[in-house]
């Protein structure tokens, strides 16, 4: 049969094109404007990075005015968590879900592309801040209250003018996109599976997506509430974080704390499952104990709701207090180290392919130990009242998102760009990117964690000479602009290889899920007739029909 | 129908169910495996095929890593640690010269040991697998066997870290009470410490005087324990009290007292910043700790208990003070300045450095902070003073005689 | 033949709950969430006001607007109940009920808050039981009012006829989210006038 290969648009208006997306419901457009618009912010982060590092790289530097720093700091983190790493995952799982339960779109194709927009509106309401109120050399009234704006530094007493308010709003704003979207995930999976496809048989990454979707919806509301609250303070004289009426300040944390942990996990469940998914195919061998996988990941999402206040060690709970925390802690490292054993064991035995996909997705899992285990350190309360809030966390928890999370994303990146534009992205090119993007990311956080060990607070603009953190620093700076070489490899790959690379039929890399039967890039209705499964691995049933998945699992 | 390229031969594929045991699959492969855990789990996963083998002894590497990184853990941790001269920095957390600084640094290196322990294994078997495992020159197109799981396995590798978080647990608990439910003997000093933007207010009830931005306390001798308790306040936003060598940070939080102890062993000055952010100069919220000997403690105390000194050669700077309204902000025990925004200058000249840590207390310094603290701390909430050059050198030749 | 081209074993036939139904479930969870949140701060706030009035000085129980609020679950489970069985016409009178017992809620609780301002001055401002209070029970009569306004587009629908027996399970998908803010007034109903 003929592939039918439709090109994402078969006209050349520029008008009706940009109409085309502005109107889209269609489940792979909405992935890839979540993506393009997350990348861009990507690079926003970047920048905002390498000028915070230029600073820091020396002790008493005035490269950036304090206030200048401190918006940077808040900007870098909150675009970090809404406008990068959300906006990416719900792109990947929204092109990639359907395709893999063999459906036609999400649940609700309306409430997708409303989703995307709310949050591409908060992005550019945050952004807008900068443009508004004081000078744009000093980031105009940009907020600078830190990512996770404790009261009462954001009351109107210490925080007057409209920044923080460009904090709450974007964020409200782009929360409603999130739940939107999470609505739509948890609903496609549940109710649009194709015929066979029972939940036991979905692959990895659908479950990995059902469990951040019903994470959403429990983690992104709290901070919703607070942000209400906050709101409620600032504009009608409430007094919920009002210490002069009684209120509570350590209120606000519990209450941040309630979303803030949660959506960490939010943010690295989808990445276990482009892990889980990309692992196997390179090692050619099934998934090593898929059913413990899948409870591994429900463990850890209902787990992750109990460990908030390991943020707030230091906050003078009682004793008894920090120590459940700790236990609550620890034990979502279990479910959590176990998926690293059955990746390891589903490489064990079988035939690595070190395309660059793989190169990710291994040193993502030896980052990720090392992420799992300065985290474990971090619960241990006694340490963590050394530890917290120094540049150890910084290190940690950067180890995390960047080691962890932007390393499977670049993983994601390389294995399913062929499926979504018909090309491979250069191999040769994504080596360099990897290799230079292991260095810098290595020269950076891993001495990073050593000025938090030697008493370095994090969210200052500078620091004393005397204090012996200036070498460490440089080196971290250093890095930066290596992974910066890196990403802009990695952008000039793509664009390259969108024109150029070389074409990639339905199946370049021989795997085994829904999304590998349809043409590169599918047509619009993915499947030309909707398809019925027996196994985990449809695909490697109809290519080994005399030892098909379905007689062992 | 689905389309599917296929890209190999499948014909000599086999399938195997999780029902043999690890060492029938190592003897498959031919590599010597000296680890007892195969035979204490009878694990149940298999493997055939066509894998070719490298005769590792894997054992004997797997042993002589763990030696190297035992070696260097210790060797770090030994160099990290040096309570006489901290090396690295003079905020190191493994210099601790304090009780609770001291019980974090031993319960923080066995965790780090634990850890250690964890991190050799897995990426041992990582680098292992990696290695061994990968697709060779020459290889035939078969996959390998699939194997789907094996309970024996999984089991093992969730009940042997949930042991690890049981013990971790409870050495953990057991230092979290002994640090914050710490009773308080009597002969303790008590100070009340509350956060500024940006400066740090001392309160001796006990001695009945208020300091600022330099903490004194007395050393401690093990034998008959002096410590101090340190109450803590904020009269603003968030703050956080962190002098790595003598303990954990705790942090001031409006509405929400906290209290911390320390019982330094040695005499000299520790130092620390604010670690919560605060506010644009977080950063320069610094914190001078001076551990004295009984004697030099108790003049210190004496000194500061006196109310200011009254020099009448500078009567002129003393009129300015009150004429250029310093005395809304600041006191000066004494005399009718007895503002509370800011710190208490009664004996401004006993303090080594000036704006909480930020520059030496000199005169020079003195003269360009009152002009305009934004020279050393921009966003502090000092305003610059319109002042010409005459009135400066009153005030600060006021201030210099309020030792 | 399935489209894949393989032998399936006959399996039974494959259903998958409705999407509508379980994308209610989600919005009600995540809704349960907020409230979650608002209530935890309103318990947590309870006797610690350092000024004004308490409670039990200035809050009158609005028990009939209660009464009737609940009282319109039943109303509505009926009303879907009418539908389903083709009585369209029963049930849009339900229908009506339940839209006239929750603006008869709303209107309660209005007459409520203008009673506690302009008699009591008694504002959101004036301490932190006034704070969690009008934002709880406010954050309530928000959703009772958006849930109102859904029932009055279709209350619309079925005076027009546009209502059919066949869009049964799409009523009771909304009924739904009705019973959720009767549920949750439940719970507020019980710390505001209960525990305080």
């Amino acid at each position: 049969m003929a592939s039918e290969s439709i090109p994402l648009t078969i006209r050349t208006n520029p008008l009706a094109v940009v109409y085309e997306w502005l109107a889209t419901v269609d489940h792979k457009k909405i992935g890839i404007m979540y993506i393009v618009y997350a990348l861009l912010f990507l690079v926003v982060m970047g920048i905002e990075a390498i000028l915070m590092r230029i600073q820091l790289a020396h002790a008493n530097a005035t490269f950036l005015s304090p206030q200048l720093f401190n918006r940077l700091f808040t900007l870098h983190g909150t675009t970090g968590i809404f406008f990068v790493a959300m906006p990416i995952l719900f792109g990947f799982g929204n092109y990639l879900v359907p395709l893999m339960i063999g459906a036609r779109d999400m649940a609700f194709p309306r409430l997708n592309a409303f989703s995307f927009w709310m949050t591409a509106l908060g992005g550019f309401l945050l952004y807008g801040s900068v443009f508004a109120g004081g000078p744009l050399s000093q980031a105009g009234s940009a907020p600078d209250v830190g990512w996770f704006a404790y009261a009462p530094l954001t009351s109107p007493a210490f925080s007057p003018g409209h920044s923080t308010d460009y904090w709450t709003l974007s964020l409200l704003v782009a929360g409603v996109g999130s739940i939107g979207a999470a609505v739509n995930f948890v609903a496609t999976i549940l109710s649009m599976r194709c015929e066979g496809m029972t939940l036991g048989r979905m692959p990895l990454f659908a479950w990995m997506n059902l469990v951040m979707g019903g994470l959403v919806l429990v983690t992104i509301s709290p901070l919703t509430a607070a942000q209400i609250m906050l709101m409620i303070d600032r504009y009608i004289g409430g007094h919920f974080f009002d210490t002069d009426a009684g209120g509570s300040v350590v209120m606000w944390m519990h209450f941040f704390w309630i979303f803030g942990h949660p959506e960490v996990y939010v943010l690295i469940i989808p990445c276990f499952g482009f892990v889980s998914e990309i692992v196997p195919v390179f090692s050619r061998k099934a998934m090593f104990g898929y059913p413990a996988m899948v409870a591994a990941t429900v463990g850890i999402g209902f787990v992750s709701l109990g460990v908030w206040a390991h943020h707030m060690f230091t906050v003078g709970m009682p004793s008894y207090g920090n120590a459940f925390f700790v236990l609550t802690t620890m034990v979502v490292a279990v479910p959590t180290g176990i998926k690293i054993f059955n990746w390891l064991a589903t490489m064990w035995g079988g035939k690595i392919r070190f395309a660059t996909p793989m190169l990710f997705c291994i040193a993502f899992l030896f980052q990720f130990l090392i992420a799992g285990l300065t985290g474990i350190a971090l619960s241990i309360a006694p340490f963590n009242w050394q530890l917290g809030n120094s540049y150890f966390v910084v290190a940690h928890f950067h180890y995390v998102i960047v080691g962890g999370i932007l390393f499977t994303i670049f993983a994601a990146f390389y294995y399913w760009f062929p499926k979504m534009t018909g090309r491979m992205l250069s191999e040769k090119i994504g080596k360099w990117h990897f290799w230079l993007f292991v260095i810098g990311f290595h020269l950076t956080f891993d001495f990073m964690h050593i000025p938090g060990l030697l008493g370095m607070p994090r969210r200052v603009y500078t620091y004393e000479a005397n204090r012996g953190w200036e070498t460490w620093n440089m080196i971290s700076s250093i890095g930066a602009v290596v992974q910066a070489i890196a990403i802009l490899l990695f952008v000039y790959n793509m664009i390259e290889s969108y024109y150029k690379g070389a074409t990639a039929g339905n199946d370049p890399w021989d795997a085994w899920t829904l999304e590998w039967a349809t043409p590169s890039p599918p047509p619009h209705y993915n499947f030309a007739a909707v398809p019925a499964v027996q196994s985990r691995r449809p695909l490697w049933d109809i290519k080994h029909p005399e030892d098909p998945d379905w007689k062992y699992e | 129908m689905l389309q599917v390229a296929t890209k190999r031969d499948a014909s000599h594929i086999r399938v195997f169910t999780p029902r043999d045991t690890l060492r029938s699959f190592i003897s498959g492969t031919g590599a010597r495996f000296q680890v007892a855990t195969g035979s204490l789990f009878g694990l149940s996963a298999i493997r055939e095929g066509n894998q070719q083998v490298q005769k590792k002894a894997t054992g004997s590497w797997l042993r002589s890593s763990v030696q190297i990184f035992a070696a260097i853990l210790g060797t770090a941790t030994a160099a990290l640690a040096d309570s006489r001269s901290p090396a690295l920095s003079p905020t190191n957390i493994f210099s601790p010269d304090s009780t609770p600084a001291r019980s974090i640094f031993r319960l923080s290196r066995f965790g780090l040991e634990v850890e250690g322990a964890i991190f050799v294994v897995v990426f041992s078997l990582l680098a292992y697998v990696v290695v061994k495992f990968r697709q060779r020159q020459g290889d035939d197109d078969e996959e390998p066997a699939q194997v789907y799981g094996s309970n024996q396995m999984e089991l093992a590798w969730t009940v042997l870290p949930v042991l690890i978080v049981v013990v971790l647990f409870l050495s953990t608990a057991q230092v979290i009470h002994r640090v914050q439910d710490a009773k308080r003997p009597p002969d303790a000093i008590e100070v009340t410490a509350v956060g500024h933007q940006f400066w740090w207010e001392y309160r001796y009830a006990q001695y009945g005087f208020v300091a600022a931005n330099e903490l004194h306390v007395p050393v401690s001798d093990a034998a008959h324990p002096t410590p101090t308790f340190i109450a803590l306040l904020s009269s603003d936003v968030d703050h956080s009290f962190w002098v790595p060598r003598l303990a954990g940070k705790t942090d001031l939080i409006p509405n929400h007292p906290n209290s911390m102890w320390i019982d330094p062993q040695e005499t000299g000055l520790f130092l620390g910043q604010c670690a919560q952010y605060c506010g644009a100069q977080h950063a320069k919220m610094l914190l001078r700790v001076y551990v004295q000997s009984r004697a030099d403690f108790d003049s210190w105390v004496h000194n500061q208990q006196q109310p200011a000194v009254s020099d009448p050669s500078v009567a002129a700077g003393r009129a300015m003070f009150q004429a250029k309204l310093c005395f809304i902000c600041h006191t000066v025990r004494g005399t009718p300045a007895v503002g509370q925004v800011g710190p208490d200058l009664t004996h401004l000249m006993s303090r080594d450095t000036i704006g909480s840590g930020a520059v030496p207390n000199t005169p020079e310094n003195l003269r360009k902070w009152i002009r305009d603290p934004g020279t050393f701390k921009p966003g502090s909430l000092m305003p610059a003073q319109d002042l010409t050059d005459d009135q400066l050198n009153q005030i600060a030749a006021y201030l210099e005689t309020l030792r | 033949m399935s489209a894949t081209g393989m032998e399936i074993p006959a399996t039974a036939s494959w259903k998958l709950p409705s999407r509508g139904r379980v994308g209610m479930y989600c919005l009600i969870l995540a809704e349960s969430a907020i409230f979650a949140i608002f209530i935890a701060a309103y318990i947590f706030y309870i006797g610690k006001s350092i000024s004004g009035p308490a409670p039990r000085q200035i809050l009158a129980v609005p028990i009939v607007a209660s009464v009737g609020l609940w009282a319109s679950s039943f109303t509505i489970h009926w009303a879907v109940a009418a539908l389903a069985k083709g009585k369209t016409w029963i049930f849009a009178g339900l229908w009506f009920l339940t839209l006239a017992l929750g603006a008869f809620f709303i209107g309660a609780t209005a007459r409520e808050w203008h009673h506690l301002i302009y008699d009591e001055g008694f504002t959101i401002q004036t301490n932190l039981f006034g704070t969690t209070y009008y934002a709880l029970v406010g954050l309530h009569a928000s959703h009772v009012i958006i849930g109102l306004i859904a029932l009055t587009v279709v209350m619309v629908f079925a005076l027009f006829g546009k209502v059919r027996p066949e869009h049964h399970e799409r009523c009771e998908i909304l009924s739904l989210y009705w019973h959720f803010v009767d549920v949750v007034w439940v719970v507020v109903f019980i710390v505001v006038y209960g525990l305080s």
